[in-house]
């Protein structure tokens, strides 16, 4: 048998054997314990080492409140640091390891830090490494040189280095009442909304529905509380109209009734079963949220009460009663009200002696003193511990005549002999989701504690949630809520479980700390004393949430469950003002540590969709490689073998320039913009005209944004008096679409104009070079393509193989070219027959780095020049720009700064070394490769041109054109890239444009 | 947050996209007030309280729709379409600025 163990009770499986290991060392604890319950039975005291003084520590809750029993879990090679052992749930072969200690947990060298506890108060490192103002160390350099070490003495665990193979869900869920919690409150108001038609999610953070009902020994109905709720919670998770989610933490209140949580799916398993995921991130709406989550017991602050072995009244309670555990064999009790006489009775009944009960207060009632007598307890009024000793865990404890209405010591300090002592501060309901919603929480000086706040979203106290800490109050708040949940009222005759229970005074002594010589701990997991919190008072720090960030009270990863209150009311103490003036800090999500991965969910990987075009399978055959361009996968070169990217695209390029080539143009975005008025939109959101534009023919737009820079670019086709077919860049098609329906809606509604992004519908095929006329001579059904049916910018429609297509002449190579559309589905048809109507002439597919390399050449923008600090005569444009109308950007585009004569100007560059060039290399005056400086712009698109057999690049540069014929140098730091360069002009290649009108 | 389209019923944010201030007024196209052009384009609101906003339902039904929320509770008092509505503008906008 445990040491620890008690021989009978607990809601563990005494039948069920577990094994695992902590710190390298084997133990074993049964189903149903965690794995702080199955190393206290096992007789550990100390859990780990603190966070900057390194005092041994031990365990000081029972549940998501604890800040010291933190340990890190090992699966595999993945480590999760800082979880309360008090949450883990053990399987068999579960590895566990304290934390921030070295070489060891009993042996730890940093244990010094304790005797040079004086220096390391709070703000120590922010005063002592962020150096003097002179010297070599001047400022952050010294607490840069310190950091490293600082950072591995101070701190909590540490974090693995393998990739987490797990696997992480999102679920998105609805319901009419979300009840949080599964104490007697959330169970009663679960089944009640239950009843009354509502669909109800509850969500308990532990393994077991039952919460206090698990561990008040009480009696309900009468039988043991426990095996009440166990009963119910049964009904419910049959309940066709509740989902039961245990392990579930709600951690997050938000925005119109939608709340977060985090169920740990499979972390209390040694092996998930197949398709389980680790943990699954729910998103819950509701109409109806009761919160039924309960308190949470406060430690005293005294010197000493961080020792191992000092434990809240009502964890011993709970390890007792639930885990059929014993926090000691010897046990004292320091307390500021009735609490901790039951917790006196529970550990009595289980098989621990109790040395004795130390109350603060002067008067005690009967019904305590009763049930001091029933526990075997010495009652010591009037006292206060003031000391606590022993090395890893609690000896004894010494303890003075206490007066609670000035906190004044008095007397000889006396020693009790105890190896466990159990405290009990009062009570903080779990507020914090509700504050999360919104409002301030109201102090109750009776209850001394924050009470929830009025509600202002649509949510329901009940409970010890609201400060109602008996089990009768729970029993009736959760009905009430319930049916208030779902829209009914409860009524004075409904037939509720009764509760059988010695009432106690539910108002504590208003008692926090007791100041006697020696370290008290307010915030056990970041090491803050109450010292602390006052020198912070003394170095002028007032408000709570300076006082929060100064002495860093809190910010651990338990978020000051414990400490906030305590802490709160020392410095309220320190100021002479009563607590509800000095106020208390806003709670934020989450309650409770959440896992980046379930976050992430399934967004993490690769799992974003893909944009193929219809032609894809075919360049996939025909040897493409392929970009990514946003969600589009894009043909980049058709290599062949032995090919380097260079040669595949100089090639393509010279093959186009030479015969005739092929490119994929389907991710073009196309918008139909239909309607009486679709004419009057264009010349209203296009610089030029398209009024005027003829029906069967198309033309080249330009659009600013409002403020007068550039936005995009492509042709429009017109394809009827009211129907026009928009082509946008292939990055900008969404963006473009946007800034066309919010010009329809919101600005010029009265236009009778519909928009539809046919983007999808169409499959197209750019076909230029000399042979491309031939080419669609020899396939194209139903019209001629002669220069007199199809002039440049000309439409016309016909069949190829049989399908529909239109056809309309117009260039981004410079070559005599065609663009080819036909319907998607027939997008692979179409290419093909145009492919084999090619071979003849000697046709090759070319992909977008030969396109690239022939606009380059064209000197034709795309976006890596509008850039969205590019105006349309930065990029000699300008001739776009009707002066006839008025249009989107023509108010701001000629203000001072977007016409200024030094603004960077669209040139051209020729590499004068005979070395390739890279987009956004800088271009200066003077090369100072030591030191570069001096940019007069940048490169915004680079290639080797097959047509000047040379490399030459595009460029934005200032004052441009003036800048012709002049030298300059490209200064690429980065890559190493120095060499000078000519400006010339853009148009590199046929810029008379007799190739593609010819 | 939800935002109740009038088309779709109530959807999550996230299939929305924020277009702005709702109280801009756009100068008449030919306007050459450039202060008036200044303003419509760069100034923008910024109230703690109800605030008239431009919402698009961009992954749903396209609509713009003008939205009336509460920067500090993310209330949304009104939800209608942009199109038919001439928006409830804030009185001086200038003078908000001050």
């Amino acid at each position: 048998m445990s040491p620890r163990r008690a021989t009978s009770g607990g809601r563990i499986d005494r039948l069920r054997t577990i094994r695992f290991t902590f710190d390298g060392k084997a133990f074993t604890g049964h189903a149903g314990d965690t794995l702080a319950s199955a190393l206290l039975a096992n007789g550990v005291t100390l859990f780990g080492r603190s966070f900057k003084y390194h005092r041994p520590r031990g365990v000081l809750t029972a549940g998501v409140d604890e800040p010291n029993a933190l340990v890190t879990v090992l699966r595999g090679d993945v480590r999760e640091p800082n979880v309360p052992s008090t949450a883990v749930e053990i399987y068999d072969g579960l590895v566990a390891e304290s934390q921030n200690r070295f070489p060891s947990l009993k042996w730890d060298v940093s244990a010094v830090n304790q005797l040079a506890g004086k220096l390391i108060s709070a703000g120590f490192y922010y005063k002592t490494f962020m150096g003097p103002a002179i010297g070599p160390f001047k400022g952050t350099r010294f607490w840069m040189l310190c950091e490293h070490f600082i950072r591995r003495a101070a701190g909590l665990g540490r974090a693995g280095r393998a990739a987490d193979p797990s696997r992480y869900e999102r679920m998105n869920a609805f319901c009419d009442v979300l009840v949080v919690g599964s104490g007697p409150a959330g169970l009663m108001a679960a089944a009640a909304a239950a009843d009354k038609g509502a669909r109800v999610i509850v969500a308990e953070l532990d393994a077991r529905l039952g919460g206090s009902a698990n561990w008040s020994g009480e009696t309900i109905d009468g039988m043991p509380a426990a095996e009440w709720a166990a009963g119910l919670a049964e009904g419910l998770k049959t309940h066709p109209n509740i989902r039961v989610l245990p392990r579930t933490t709600v951690w997050g209140f938000y925005d119109g009734n939608m709340l977060a949580a985090l169920e740990r799916v499979t972390d209390h398993k040694e092996r998930p079963a197949k398709g389980e995921p680790r943990h699954r991130h729910w998103v819950i709406r509701t109409k109806k949220v009761v919160l039924a989550t309960g308190a949470m017991e406060r430690p005293l602050i005294f010197p000493g009460n961080d020792r191992p072995g000092v434990m809240l009244a009502s964890a011993a309670r709970r390890y007792a009663n639930e885990f059929g555990v014993l926090a000691g064999s010897k046990v004292a009790l320091f307390t500021n009200n009735d609490n901790a006489y039951h917790a006196a009775v529970a550990l009595q009944k289980a098989g621990a002696g109790i040395a004795a009960i130390i109350d603060v207060r002067a008067n005690i009632s009967d019904a305590m003193r009763n049930l001091a007598s029933d526990a075997g307890a010495q009652i010591h009024t009037g006292h206060a511990v003031v000391a606590t000793e022993g090395r890893t865990a609690v000896t004894s404890i010494k303890v003075q005549r206490f007066e609670a209405t000035n906190g004044g010591l008095s007397g000889e300090a006396r020693t009790i002999q105890a190896d466990c002592l159990l405290m009990s501060g009062g009570w903080s309901p779990a507020i914090h989701l509700a504050s999360q919603a919104g409002a301030k929480a109201r102090w109750d000086n009776e209850l001394q504690a924050f009470l929830p706040p009025e509600p202002t979203q649509s949510w329901i106290g009940a409970g010890a949630f609201n400060g109602s800490f008996s089990t009768t109050e729970a029993i009736a708040e959760g009905h009430a809520a319930g049916l208030a949940a779902a829209g009914a009222k409860a009524a004075a005759n409904d037939d509720l479980p009764v509760a059988d229970a010695v009432a106690g005074d539910p108002a504590p002594a208003p008692v926090f700390e007791i100041r006697a010589n020696g370290k008290s701990f307010v915030d056990f997991q970041h090491d803050v004393t109450s010292e602390d919190v006052r020198l912070a008072h003394r170095e002028g720090f007032v408000s709570v949430e300076h006082l929060k960030r100064y002495t860093t009270l809190g910010m651990a990863t338990d978020q000051g469950k414990t400490s906030n209150i305590p802490g709160l009311a020392i410095m309220a103490a320190a100021l002479g003002k009563p607590i509800p003036e000095v106020g208390t800090t806003r709670f934020r999500p989450p309650f409770a540590p959440v896992s980046i991965g379930s976050l992430a969910a399934e967004r993490y990987g690769d799992i974003r969709p893909e944009r193929l075009t219809p032609m894809h399978d075919w360049h996939v055959k025909n040897g493409a490689s392929f970009y990514a361009a946003g969600l589009w996968h894009r043909p980049m070169i058709y290599g062949h073998a032995g090919e380097t990217i260079e040669q595949a695209y100089v090639r393509e390029a010279k093959a186009t320039r030479e015969t005739a080539g092929i490119v994929d143009v389907s991710t073009l975005g196309k918008i139909a913009v239909q309607g009486p008025d679709a004419a009057e939109f264009l010349d209203r959101v296009y610089t030029n005209m398209f009024s005027t534009l003829a029906i069967g023919k198309a033309r080249y737009g330009f659009m600013l944004r409002e403020d007068g820079i550039a936005m995009d670019d492509g042709t429009t086709w017109r394809l009827g008096k009211n129907d026009f077919l928009m082509t946008t860049t292939t990055a900008n098609a969404g963006k473009v679409m946007q800034h066309l329906e919010y010009f329809l809606d919101i600005i010029w509604p009265d236009l009778k104009v519909t928009l539809t992004s046919v983007t999808d519908q169409w499959a197209g095929a750019a076909i230029g070079g000399p042979k491309a006329r031939d080419i669609l001579a020899s396939c194209v059904k139903g019209t001629p393509v002669d220069n007199a049916a199809l002039p440049f910018m000309g439409i016309v429609h016909g069949k190829i193989a049989d399908v529909p297509v239109m056809i309309c002449r117009l260039s981004f190579s410079g070559e005599m070219a065609f663009e080819v559309y036909s319907g998607a589905d027939y997008g692979t048809h179409v290419w093909q027959a145009l492919i084999d109507a090619g071979k003849p002439f000697g046709l090759v597919p070319y992909g977008l780095e030969a396109l690239g390399t022939m606009r380059i050449e064209k000197g034709h923008v795309t976006g890596a020049e509008i850039d969205g600090r590019t105006t349309a005569r930065d990029l000699h444009l300008d001739w776009m720009l009707s002066s006839k109308k008025p249009f989107i950007g023509s108010a701001m585009m000629d203000r001072n700064g977007l016409t200024s004569s030094d603004r960077l100007q669209l040139v051209g560059l020729l590499s004068l070394d005979n070395r390739p060039f890279n987009g956004g290399a800088h271009v200066v005056e003077e090369l100072d490769e030591q030191n570069p400086h001096g940019s007069i712009g940048h490169i915004t698109a680079a290639c080797y041109s097959p047509a000047l057999g040379r490399y030459i690049a595009l460029a934005l540069v200032k004052g441009g054109k003036a800048r012709h014929g002049s030298r300059a140098f490209v200064s690429d730091p980065l890559r190493k890239r120095f060499g000078p360069v000519q400006i010339v002009s853009h148009h590199f290649y046929d810029p008379e444009g007799s190739r593609m009108h010819g | 947050m939800l935002i109740t389209c009038p088309y779709c019923g109530p959807r999550d944010v996230s299939e929305f996209t924020y277009q702005g201030d709702g109280n801009r007024e756009r100068p008449a196209p030919a306007s050459q007030n450039l202060d008036a052009w200044n303003e419509y384009v760069y100034d923008r609101l910024n109230p703690a309280g109800d605030h008239n906003e431009v919402w698009q339902h961009s992954g749903g039904c396209r609509s713009h729709l003008r939205v009336v929320r509460n920067t500090l509770t993310h209330e949304i008092s009104s939800v209608v379409f942009a199109r038919g509505h001439v928006p409830h503008r804030s009185p001086s906008r200038r003078g908000a600025k001050a």
